[in-house]
């Protein structure tokens, strides 16, 4: 067993911390996603150019640097020490995830799209009425003249004003299966808005949008695919959500060590400092669920949904107990627009629902297992 | 001992309903009563409406203008109010300056002070907390220097609620500061448009402008303003905050809101059933009407005691700390409830005439500002971990 990141992951966890301390700061952040577009679309071509991180958890063969999910993880968690809004998430490892595997037409040349920083893609999978079920699809895909048709509504689909593609789930005549799409195509209109986090969303209707055969990026009964992307965009997000507890909780500390009533830290009262410790150890337990499921991406499907469901529940009970109390031991300063920690309070929040929620995660993990 | 209500209260029942029904404004019906920013005029219309009536200040005596109520008519009133959704009443002058009020003032400040708060006419607003004085209260600095029949006062009070709109403020500050902490402090009524007073807001999690920044420049006050001795205001202060406590269990609201969290649950799909069906998300509900009951029922024992002359006392510590705990889970069910339609964010509602209008079902858009929002519960009128200490050492005696 070997818990330690090679040479080149501390490195790109290095780069990648050391760029968002000098460009991505509280301040910086608050600009960005004030502004009319919800980011800077300089520090995506950065990213891209400068890092080169885009590439860094696709295969040499692909044009990448050679890593996988534990690349994924390293970046997504930097993203969420930095609270970074940049579409890592959808582009590189659900779209990434799904081309990676593809073997379209379409796929070609796309992951040098991504990887260069020209293409980025939206994950439109929600729907009004499907929660959290991957497969309750109403959006159809209808075979004609060699392609699909596309017709359905997605809802709450993170970056699509920023997006250059779609990757779109819908049913097909067999199942569920998944489709790129350009943005621009015919048929498809969206309404954007901010988000409670910070973000960018839309929803989005396509309306007999037109693809060709080669748009298609899994079987026409897709789900099992669908499903394995979808557990590595979640423990992604576990990643992410361990970034934002990380903050949480330092941040915490160190207002409670500061902070002085009654003649003394509020850190010395012992009810508070039992509180920090068992928020350390929900972060702590989020840091190990996150690595023990990035280390079983790869098993079958049966173990890797169990564990991918067993870690999203308990980092999104993290995300509760860590924001909650953190807000809490901050008192009036924690309920500021002012202070950064609300901010990660509010992404840890819609973190510990996206791609399902504590109880359906739960459930999820006992339909397997039992 | 028994739970049943009386002809009698079942005919007042009968007669709040039906005023409700008949008077509640229905320009505010239709801004969601509890979701949306809302203006001065917004906030009390309804005060205004129940003042006419003489039933605003339920837990006034009659002699100053209560509606002489038992504690269960108060109870069936607010029951009434928050099933039909009512807008709050703003507590600061009905439930925490007003007892003070006339609980401590002189009868000239009884005439003065209190048909106003019935009314309407002032609004008031609570300047004690202080950038260092939150938990701690007492080492609050604000100071006041008498000078013949006025103080001058300077310093700084924070977390002010809705003092963008106030014209008047009761504030602690420091007349001896040479007294032990809590012994050199008085209570003072303030006049907002005094000259020296500036209000900054403050901008919360959910974006909303709901606290400030109160900056006390040389403001002159008239001693006549100041209740009860001069150095005895800790008094005044403890008497009222038991009051706001009281206040915040707010048990016919979280009924409500229970209420609206199943009627949510009824409609939102899971897996394509209603998210009712679902055994997780039930077992949460009735957890949360589990903690609700025990809540109410301790109420009304409390709420007995003082009907039987025990004015609030520590115990009210219980009900603010199980109260905005059960007020909390609400918004955080109802989040998790809409699932996705819970990111996007619409600061305010759409007005009339906008054609703005917000993305999934109405329900969904402030669940989160909401959820966020509501943090402030555990925090505010003393924290809940302030009021366990109160508790441990007043209930306990450890
Ligand atoms: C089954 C069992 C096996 C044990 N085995 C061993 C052993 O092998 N070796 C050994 O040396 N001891 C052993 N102990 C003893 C154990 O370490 C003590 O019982 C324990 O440290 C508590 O001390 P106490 O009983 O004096 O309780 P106290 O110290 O009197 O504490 C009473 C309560 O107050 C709480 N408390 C005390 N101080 C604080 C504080 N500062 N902050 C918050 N809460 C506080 C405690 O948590 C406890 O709930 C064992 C005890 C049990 C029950
Ligand atoms: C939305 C909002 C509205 C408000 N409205 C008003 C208002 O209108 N007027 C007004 O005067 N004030 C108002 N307040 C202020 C409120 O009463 C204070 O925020 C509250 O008393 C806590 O003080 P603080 O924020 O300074 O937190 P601190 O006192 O700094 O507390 C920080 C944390 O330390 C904990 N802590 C502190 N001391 C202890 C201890 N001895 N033991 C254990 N834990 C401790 C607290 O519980 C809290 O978790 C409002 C606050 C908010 C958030």
């Amino acid at each position: 067993m070997n818990f330690e990141y090679t040479e080149e992951q501390t490195l790109l966890r290095n780069t990648l911390s050391r760029y968002f301390a000098d460009a991505y700061d509280f301040e910086a952040r608050r600009k960005m996603t004030g502004s009319d577009a919800g980011r800077d679309a300089g520090v995506w071509t950065a990213m891209a150019e400068e890092l080169g991180i885009l590439g860094a958890a696709f295969s040499e063969e692909q044009g990448g640097l050679g890593g996988g999910a534990l690349e994924n993880m390293l970046i997504m968690e930097e993203f969420g020490k930095a609270l970074a809004v940049e579409p890592y998430l959808s582009t590189v490892v659900v779209a990434g995830g799904f081309l990676k595997r593809s073997k379209s037409a379409a796929a070609e040349g796309m992951i040098e799209q991504l990887i260069s920083g020209e293409a980025i893609v939206a994950f439109a999978y929600a729907e009004p009425t499907g929660r959290y079920d991957l497969a309750a699809v109403k959006t159809e895909a209808k075979a004609s003249g060699g392609g699909y048709t596309i017709s359905g509504q997605k809802s709450v689909v993170a970056g699509a004003p920023w997006a250059t593609h779609f990757v779109v789930t819908a049913k097909t005549a067999k199942g569920v299966a998944a489709f790129l799409v350009e943005a621009g195509a015919k048929g498809i209109s969206m309404r954007s808005y901010p988000t409670v986090d910070g973000g960018t969303a839309a929803e989005v209707q396509f309306d007999n949008v037109s693809v060709g055969a080669d748009a298609l990026l899994t079987a026409e009964d897709g789900i099992a695919e669908i499903e394995l992307v979808v557990d590595e965009a979640t423990v992604a997000a576990c990643a992410e959500a361990v970034g934002c507890l990380h903050q949480l909780h330092a941040q915490t500390m160190e207002y409670a060590k500061e902070r002085k009533q009654f003649g003394r830290a509020i850190a010395d009262f012992q009810v508070l400092q039992h509180r920090m410790v068992d928020m350390f150890m929900e972060v702590e337990q989020a840091v190990s669920m996150t690595l023990m499921a990035t280390l079983k991406l790869g098993e079958d499907a049966k173990a890797r949904a169990a564990a991918v469901s067993l870690a999203k529940a308990k980092v999104g009970h993290a995300c509760k107990f860590v924001g909650e109390n953190a807000i809490q031991i901050h008192g009036g300063m924690g309920m500021t627009d002012e202070l950064a920690v609300g901010h990660y309070f509010k992404r840890a929040t819609i973190l510990e629902g996206l791609f399902g929620s504590i109880d359906h995660h739960l459930a999820r993990y006992e339909k397997l297992s039992f | 001992m028994n739970l049943d209500f009386t002809p009698e209260q079942i005919a007042f029942r009968e007669e709040v309903r039906a005023f409700i029904a008949e008077n509640y404004p229905d320009s505010l019906k239709s801004k969601l009563a509890d979701s949306e920013e809302l203006g001065k005029e917004d906030y009390l219309a309804w005060h205004r409406i129940l003042a006419k009536k003489g039933w605003v200040a339920p837990g006034w005596p009659k002699e100053y203008g209560g509606p002489g109520w038992s504690t269960v008519e108060r109870f069936i009133f607010a029951d009434e109010c928050a099933k039909a959704d009512t807008m709050m009443i703003l507590p600061f002058g009905i439930n925490m300056v007003g007892p003070v009020i006339y609980t401590f003032g002189t009868p000239e400040q009884k005439a003065r002070f209190l048909p106003r708060i019935l009314s309407g006419d002032d609004w008031w607003c609570q300047g004690y907390s202080e950038p260092g004085a939150g938990s701690d209260l007492a080492s609050l600095r604000t100071k006041a220097e008498r000078q013949g029949d006025h103080y001058i006062v300077n310093g700084q009070k924070t977390w002010t609620t809705l003092a963008q709109h106030a014209d008047w403020g009761f504030f602690l500050v420091r007349t001896d500061p040479d007294a032990k902490m809590q012994e050199g402090i008085s209570f003072l009524l303030i006049d907002m448009k005094s000259p020296g007073i500036t209000v900054r807001p403050i901008i919360t999690l959910g974006g909303e402008h709901e606290v400030n920044e109160v900056f006390l420049d040389n403001v002159k006050v008239p001693v006549e303003n100041r209740i009860f001795h001069e150095n005895k205001g800790w008094t005044c202060a403890k008497f009222l905050l038991a009051h706001e406590r009281t206040g915040i269990a707010g048990v016919a609201r979280s009924k409500r809101g229970i209420e609206k969290l199943k009627q949510i649950a009824k409609t939102e799909q899971a897996n394509d059933r209603p998210l009712i069906e679902d055994p997780f998300f039930r077992r949460k509900i009735a957890e949360l009407e589990m903690d609700l009951t025990a809540l109410e029922y301790t109420e009304l024992r409390v709420l007995a005691n003082e009907q039987a002359g025990k004015g609030p006392g520590p115990e009210s510590s219980l009900l603010k700390i199980k109260g905005t705990e059960v007020q909390q889970r609400i918004t955080e069910l109802v989040l998790e409830a809409v699932g996705h339609y819970g990111a996007p964010y619409f600061r305010g509602f759409p007005q009339d005439g906008d054609n703005i209008y917000p993305i999934g079902p109405d329900y969904a858009h402030q669940a989160a500002p909401r959820y966020f929002n509501m943090r402030k519960t555990s925090i505010y009128g003393g924290s809940n971990e302030i009021q366990r200490n109160i508790i441990a050492k007043m209930v306990l005696g450890l």
